[in-house]
């Protein structure tokens, strides 16, 4: 007969392997994944590699110069069209907007089109920038799409990281005559800062590795020169390494996972630049 | 002793919260450069009527006052009035410290900044006159670029009060400012309420019967939203004239 303390150490200990067992398959398949790829591609990375434009003849001296280009484009700007609008619309809902239905139903439709799929926002960016408002397959037309698909990311950040400024401060501003605004500006958008970064460059980060809403406002497949202006066209590393990954050739694989090396190296440095600006904003404010 | 000029003046003052009436028909008179002191049992108002005094309640949902409060001549709830000018005439000292999460230089500057005064020497003269005032000088005035938050709980609030100061404002507001304090920060803020009634009028909210005593001229006791007794401090706390008045500051309830 086993005692109940023995079944509830019993337990105890499976839920520990379990978890255990959890967290290992997640970190094993990427880095055999992550292995996978090095082993394939970083035979490839060159200062050529960053250079060249890419070639459907001669893949082994192909390169992803337009691509990393029109990621660059893409993400400066995505970033000066998400975060005004982003940060803006987070401080009217948390500190203008009143509480009524109205409020209500914005709030729960943005947390909803966090979660639309991608592709569905670059339909939407088809029918209005590429088409109604006549930008082409532009990069301009690019960036308002993905922009669309951040926003509901940075306008959750932003209110987060201003709900987390205590009401107190506020309150001292007001106290000492300081207007809303005043009290906004001064005050809480300093104080949460690193939180809205932190939320912008997250967002950002899933904004350079999306492919599908860009294929459907037409990035291009091909193209051997960077973009010159809002309105040239452009390609991504995403869609340019989803050009090479079914080509037969060897040579094409190898770039394939050259140019995955350079994505996630950038997302990688990202996400780190996200974590340090959350711990260095921590460490200085402590309430 | 010379009869002082009124500082302020509530007539017939009601507040309401949604359908709850927090304040119920008071009026007082609060005379200049003096200490008044608003006492009662939790939830009686008194908080409340404090916050009407700067309009600090005006954020709140469902806020409605209805009667007639005059500051120095001028009637604050009239729609021509600008809340940041009034705020500036009646500045507050909070409960907690809430000092800015900035330097203690900019603390105290930022009330005169958000003016749009750009002065550098007229700000800093304000900064260091303040400080002086509130007797925080000695301790700071080598690590004035130093953030705020690092002073102890006793220094950052005669901090939030030499902000205050800045200002240079008639009225102070202060909402049980040393609840949160050790017994020897609290005797140092005391101290000052003398000093500073020289120059300001101050109205502060207790809830420790021995510090109104202390520090008041002019006790007001509130209870459920009334103002049950409101006279000389001495004459509440040797001789009020209403038994609910005694039965408080006796500890009968409360």
């Amino acid at each position: 007969m086993i005692s109940v303390a023995t079944k509830n150490r019993i337990k105890d200990k499976l839920f520990e392997y379990w978890g255990i067992i959890s967290t290992l398959i997640g970190i094993v398949l990427l880095v055999v994944f992550m292995t996978d790829i090095f082993m394939q591609g970083v035979s490839r990375i060159d200062t050529t590699f960053f250079t060249n434009s890419p070639s459907g003849l001669k893949p082994e001296t192909s390169g992803i110069f337009p691509a990393l280009l029109g990621t660059l484009w893409i993400l400066f700007l995505t970033a000066s069209i998400s975060i005004p609008l982003g940060v803006g619309a987070g401080i009217y809902l948390e500190e203008y907007s009143e509480k009524n239905w109205v409020s209500t139903l914005l709030e729960i439709n943005i947390s909803n089109l966090a979660g639309v799929p991608s592709i569905i926002y670059g339909l939407l960016g088809l029918e209005v920038f590429v088409r109604i408002m006549g930008l082409g397959k532009s990069v301009l037309a690019g960036a308002l799409t993905l922009s669309l698909l951040v926003l509901p990311i940075v306008i959750v950040a932003t209110r987060e990281a201003i709900k987390a400024v205590p009401d107190s401060i506020k309150q001292a501003a007001y106290a000492l005559g300081a207007t809303k605004w005043q009290t906004i500006w001064t005050q809480v958008l300093p104080s949460s800062i690193g939180g809205v970064l932190t939320g912008v460059i997250l967002a950002l980060s899933r904004a350079i590795g999306e492919t599908a809403p860009l294929i459907v406002v037409g990035a291009a497949a091909y193209i051997y020169d960077a973009p010159d202006g809002v309105l040239s066209e452009y390609t991504v590393i995403p869609m340019q390494i989803y050009t090479w990954m079914p080509d037969a050739r060897e040579a094409m694989k190898v770039n394939a996972a050259a140019g995955i090396i350079v994505l996630l190296m950038i997302t990688l440095v990202m996400n780190g630049f996200a974590v340090y600006l959350r711990n260095r904003w921590q460490k200085k404010i402590k309430w | 002793m010379s009869e002082k000029k009124i500082m302020l003046e509530a007539r017939n003052v009601d507040v309401f919260y949604g359908e709850f009436q927090a304040i119920k028909n008071i009026d007082m008179k609060i005379k200049e450069n003096s200490v008044t002191a608003f006492i009662g049992p939790s939830g009686c108002g008194k908080s409340t009527f404090l916050r009407v005094l700067n309009r600090m309640n005006d954020y709140v949902e469902g806020f409605a006052l209805r009667g007639e409060i005059e500051i120095n001549g001028e009637k604050i709830y009239r729609k021509s009035v600008k809340v940041e000018e009034l705020r500036k005439e009646v500045g507050m000292v909070f409960q907690k410290p809430n000092p800015f999460p900035k330097s203690i230089y900019d603390n105290v500057a930022f009330g005169l900044k958000i003016q749009g005064i750009t002065d550098k020497a007229f700000i800093e003269e304000r900064v260091i006159n303040s400080l002086k005032q509130v007797a925080l000088w000695d301790e700071v005035k080598d690590q004035l670029k130093k953030s705020a938050l690092a002073l102890s709980g006793g220094q950052q609030q005669r901090l939030c009060i030499a902000r205050t100061l800045a200002v240079e404002p008639s009225v102070i507001l202060m909402d049980e400012p040393t609840s949160a304090l050790d017994p020897i920060s609290t005797s140092k803020i005391e101290e000052l309420l003398h000093e500073l009634k020289k120059k300001y009028t101050i109205v502060i909210v207790t809830h420790n019967m021995q510090q109104a005593a202390r520090v008041s001229d002019d006790t007001a006791f509130f209870y459920m939203g009334e103002l049950i007794e409101f006279d000389k401090t001495d004459k509440i706390f040797t001789n009020p004239s209403m038994e609910k008045t005694e039965n408080y500051i006796t500890g009968r309830f409360g």
